[in-house]
């Protein structure tokens, strides 16, 4: 297996050449801000949080680091005033959905973000698809998936599927940033238990 | 339609997940919509989950998942369609016949679309119904048209 | 028709499709395409033959349905050949006058010619109208010969040519050659040399490789690719079948949606003729090359167009683009190398290979060679498909070609490259076509050309766009999404008279992060019409936030503005 050096905020790392720049930072102490990222998952690329500056051959980007595979001779900037302010703008949207997250709560200071920088959204969800995922990759169970495109995405659970498999699961429960997963499945469970040719497996 | 023809339409694609939108496609080329049965056979079928199911019939403009009304009124909302006065029509036609795109009224009379350009902009604004243009609307001229389909 | 075993023979058979074809011979193209089609020309077409059968003259005159010229203003368009007379705003009423005095007189009928609004001019033939004259018609200028539901049609025309003289006389690495020296360029708006790209592919080690020819077009308000499609379905196919014979391609495909069905229907027939003439199959015109292509009828989606959604599309999923750290050249398709070409790029390669790369090259600007077809619509006198050389101003095309502005209203500005476009104000209409002169004024060539007058609300416009991309765009990414949600609502504010201080720096942090954060081109380019409007129009949102006024009169407080 390859060992490839790299900089990160000027600190010298060695990395498996298999590794992402999270993980490689990660391995040397150095804090990246993830939201949708989780080790049991493929790279998902969507909170932008991560986001962070890497050279590389001359050319200058700015990528997630938790997709970004580590290169020999990479430099990577984790935290440049640009990066700070798209952070911060993105914390801000995320906490028009969801304002009392904790795991927002917790980056709101260091970046410097205002929770009321834009209006309130009704639905808390932030669209980080770790349930989603979570659901699918490891627990190969998709009881809950993403519906529509665009602005009108929503997390949405298949009463069919959820009815067998989550009351005893609840596993994605604890991956949440926000309380929209609980919302949606128990609305859904609302919905089933309205229906009389459901049971729920737990009434059994 | 029933599950044979499903199949059928299923057998065609070799049964492969990965023709999930052109099966979806085919059977509402023939169905004209999509209702929950179909998509269960499909997902039993084809060995795709139904969340992936659902996604893929929301996600795609080209699906639908309401029956259509006898009427299928399509109104172009392409740039040059808009900046000739389609929001004007659009939004007389929503309020004379009570739906937003994409719905179907209760009595099934009319389903309406909006779409992206109908390739038809010297005709502009323009309302297709059942393959007929209707060119240069105008709001009180696409109310006369609506109300001539019974 | 027996398939065809050699350039030879194609020859042969072009010769014999000639010789059976009098060019004196009286013939009546009439346009068939989508537009003249609604208004009105099946129903002149049906006159023309009952006309013709009334008279006897069913052996002497020939009628066709033929591929769109472009003037779609001035539809049913209709030209009588050998003298090229060309007839405008046809009605099945004008039909039997049309035969009796023209076809059998050889009289003129001065009612149905274009008459030049500005000097009271008419124009007998097609070449003599303004809206033609400064085009350069290299791409589209054969479509009214042309039925495109016939292959012979085509070959008549000295179609496929370029593919027997590929395959009599240039190996894979000579196309490559002459089409890098071409400096042919991305159609799409993206400027890549095709060459390039054709050449990563062919020196990629995975097998199969695949082509794929993007005629998606999700533009609102675009269609010259769908059109051109629709009117010449077999140069697309020529273009990709050089293309496949050059990268080693055994599979190719058109990507296209099924909203207008004429393009679908003509596609699907065109691969079926060229398969029956063995341009398509096993043992091309007689070499060891073999070749599939197939229609692929996309779910529907902005976003699809996309490299890397069009691709996970292709292949089942949800079109979701992702990070791309391979080349699709490398790792496109069902992870093999694939070539996406823009429908467009596609359609040069038989001219290319038919002139040679040094003519080609001399047409356009240095950086911007040969020709490009637009779709010109909104407040513009001529709407209808477009070809200019590259170098043309825009002022040029809206004033000259389409004829200025309706209802001599003042001309606003041109909105060119799409929802991830700009716009071109007044003074900047001196500007060219040209990649990197549009690069430089933040344009993107897109397949529209959208003209707004003074009683175009830019405000409106930019409001348009932003909810056409909150609704198409995929909804992964949190800055695309979430920034083209709180966008739309500022702009909604804005366009209801409620505005505030500050909104529109707001909107300008929110642009700012889109652009740097956002994971596909979508997200990054979600904002450009918002950025140009910013910078050339400013003043309007200014008098929409301060003094609650719409200066051209369009924004009251709409009922339909996307609830979020
Ligand atoms: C959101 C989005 C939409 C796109 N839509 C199209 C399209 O409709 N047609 C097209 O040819 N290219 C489109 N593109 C560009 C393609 O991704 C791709 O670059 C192009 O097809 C390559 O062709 P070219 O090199 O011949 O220009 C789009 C890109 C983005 C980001
Ligand atoms: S930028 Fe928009 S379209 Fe592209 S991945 Fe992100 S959400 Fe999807
Ligand atoms: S953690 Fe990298 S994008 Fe979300």
């Amino acid at each position: 297996m390859g060992v490839v050096t790299l900089t990160i905020d000027n600190k010298e790392v060695k990395a498996k050449e298999e590794m992402t720049v999270l993980e490689a930072a990660q391995s040397a102490g150095i804090d990246i801000p993830t939201l949708c990222h989780h080790e049991k998952l493929e790279p998902y690329t969507a909170c932008r949080l991560c986001m962070v500056e890497v050279e590389s051959r001359g050319r200058v980007k700015l990528d997630t680091a938790c997709s970004s595979p580590v290169k020999e001779n990479m430099v990577v900037r984790t935290k440049t005033e640009d990066i700070i302010k798209i952070r911060r703008t993105l914390l801000e949207l995320m906490l028009s959905h969801a304002p009392d997250s904790r795991e927002l709560q917790a980056l709101v200071k260091e970046y410097g973000a205002d929770k009321d920088r834009f209006e309130k959204e009704a639905s808390f969800c932030i669209h980080c698809g770790l349930c989603v995922r979570y659901c699918a990759e490891v627990k190969k169970k998709s009881a809950v998936g993403f519906i529509n495109s665009g602005v009108r995405r929503e997390i949405s659970f298949v009463p069919e599927i959820a009815s067998k498999e989550c009351w005893n699961c609840k596993e994605c429960f604890e991956l949440c940033p926000t309380e929209a997963l609980q919302t949606a499945y128990l609305f859904t469970v609302a919905q089933i238990s309205d229906s009389p040719s459901f049971e729920l497996e737990s009434e059994k | 339609m029933d599950n044979d023809r499903i199949d059928q339409i299923i057998d065609k694609h070799q049964g492969e997940a990965s023709s999930l939108i052109q099966v979806l496609l085919e059977i509402q080329r023939e169905n004209s919509w999509l209702p929950k049965e179909i998509l269960e056979r499909v997902s039993e079928k084809l060995q795709v989950s139904l969340a992936q199911i659902q996604h893929t019939a929301t996600f795609y403009k080209a699906f639908r998942l309401v029956p259509k009304g006898r009427h299928e009124i399509h109104i172009c909302n392409g740039t040059s369609c808009h900046v000739r006065g389609a929001q004007g029509v659009i939004d007389t036609v929503q309020d004379l016949i009570g739906i937003r795109p994409g719905q179907t009224d209760l009595d099934s009379k009319f389903t309406l679309e909006t779409c992206n350009c109908l390739g038809r902009c010297a005709l502009g604004p323009v309302i297709e119904i059942e393959g007929k243009t209707h060119s240069k609307m105008s709001p009180a001229e696409a109310k006369d048209v609506i109300k001539k389909y019974e | 028709m027996a398939q065809i075993k050699s350039p030879e023979e194609l020859e042969k058979v072009r010769q014999g499709i000639l010789s059976g074809r009098d060019p004196s011979k009286p013939s009546i193209s009439v346009c068939a395409g989508s537009a003249c089609l609604a208004s009105g020309a099946a129903e002149v077409i049906a006159a023309f033959k009952a006309e013709i059968k009334k008279q006897g003259l069913e052996a002497d005159v020939d009628t066709k349905g033929a591929g769109c010229p472009g003037f779609c203003e001035r539809g049913p368009v209709v030209v009588i050949y050998p003298e090229e007379i060309c007839y405008l705003q046809v009605k099945p009423e004008d039909v039997s006058e049309i035969v009796s005095s023209t076809i059998k007189e050889k009289k003129v009928i001065d009612r149905l010619l274009y008459v030049d609004p500005s000097t009271g001019e008419k124009a007998v033939h097609e070449y003599d109208i303004p809206f033609y004259k400064k085009q350069m018609r290299l791409v589209i200028g054969d479509n009214i010969k042309i039925d495109p539901k016939s292959i012979d049609d085509y070959l008549a025309v000295g179609g496929y040519s370029a593919l027997g003289k590929v395959i009599r006389s240039m190996t894979p690495d000579q196309v490559i050659e002459e089409v890098s020296k071409s400096n042919l360029r991305g159609r799409s708006g993206s400027g890549f040399p095709a060459g390039f790209k054709w050449e990563s592919c062919r020196k990629s080690e995975g097998e199969p490789k695949y082509i794929i020819c993007n005629c998606h077009e999700g533009d609102p308000g675009a269609f010259a690719d769908r059109r051109l499609l629709e009117a010449t379905p077999h140069t697309v196919l020529e273009g990709m079948i050089i293309g496949c014979y050059a990268i080693g391609a055994a599979e190719g495909y058109i990507f296209v949606g099924d909203e207008f069905p004429q393009t679908v229907e003509n596609a699907r027939l065109a691969i079926k003729q060229a398969e029956e003439y063995g341009f398509l199959g096993k043992n091309i015109l007689g070499s060891d090359f073999d070749l599939t292509i197939k229609v692929y009828i996309d779910g529907g989606g902005y976003v699809l167009g996309e490299s890397s959604s069009l691709m996970a599309s292709m292949e089942g999923k949800i079109g979701e683009p992702r990070t791309k750290y391979d080349h699709a050249t490398d790792r496109g398709l069902w992870a093999k190398p694939t070539v996406l070409n823009n429908l467009q790029t596609w359609v040069n390669v038989p001219l290319i290979i038919n002139q040679g790369a040094d003519s080609f090259s001399k047409i356009g600007t240095e950086e911007s060679t040969g020709t490009r077809v637009f779709s010109l619509t909104g407040k513009v006198n001529n709407i209808g498909m477009v070809e200019v050389p590259m170098g043309m101003t825009f002022r040029e095309i809206v004033f000259d070609i389409g004829g200025g502005i309706r209802g001599n209203k003042k001309f606003k500005a041109l909105q060119a490259g799409g929802p991830m476009g700009g716009f071109i104000p007044e003074n900047l209409l001196d500007l060219q076509v040209d990649y990197e002169e549009m690069k430089k004024a933040g344009l993107a060539m897109g397949p529209g050309l959208i003209v707004a007058d003074e009683n175009t609300c830019i405000v409106d416009m930019v409001k348009y766009y932003l909810t056409f991309l909150a609704n198409e765009s995929c909804g992964k990414c949190t800055p695309c999404r979430d920034g083209l949600r709180h966008m739309l609502k500022i702009m909604n504010r804005i366009t209801e008279g409620r505005g505030q201080k500050g909104d529109l720096e707001l909107l300008e942090i929110l642009s700012e992060v889109q652009k740097s954060a956002a994971l596909c081109a979508l997200g990054q380019g979600a904002s450009d019409p918002l950025r140009a409007s910013l910078k050339h129009f400013r003043d309007e949102y200014e008098a929409h936030i301060e003094e609650k006024r719409c200066p051209a009169g369009v924004c009251k407080v709409l009922s339909t503005a996307l609830n979020i």
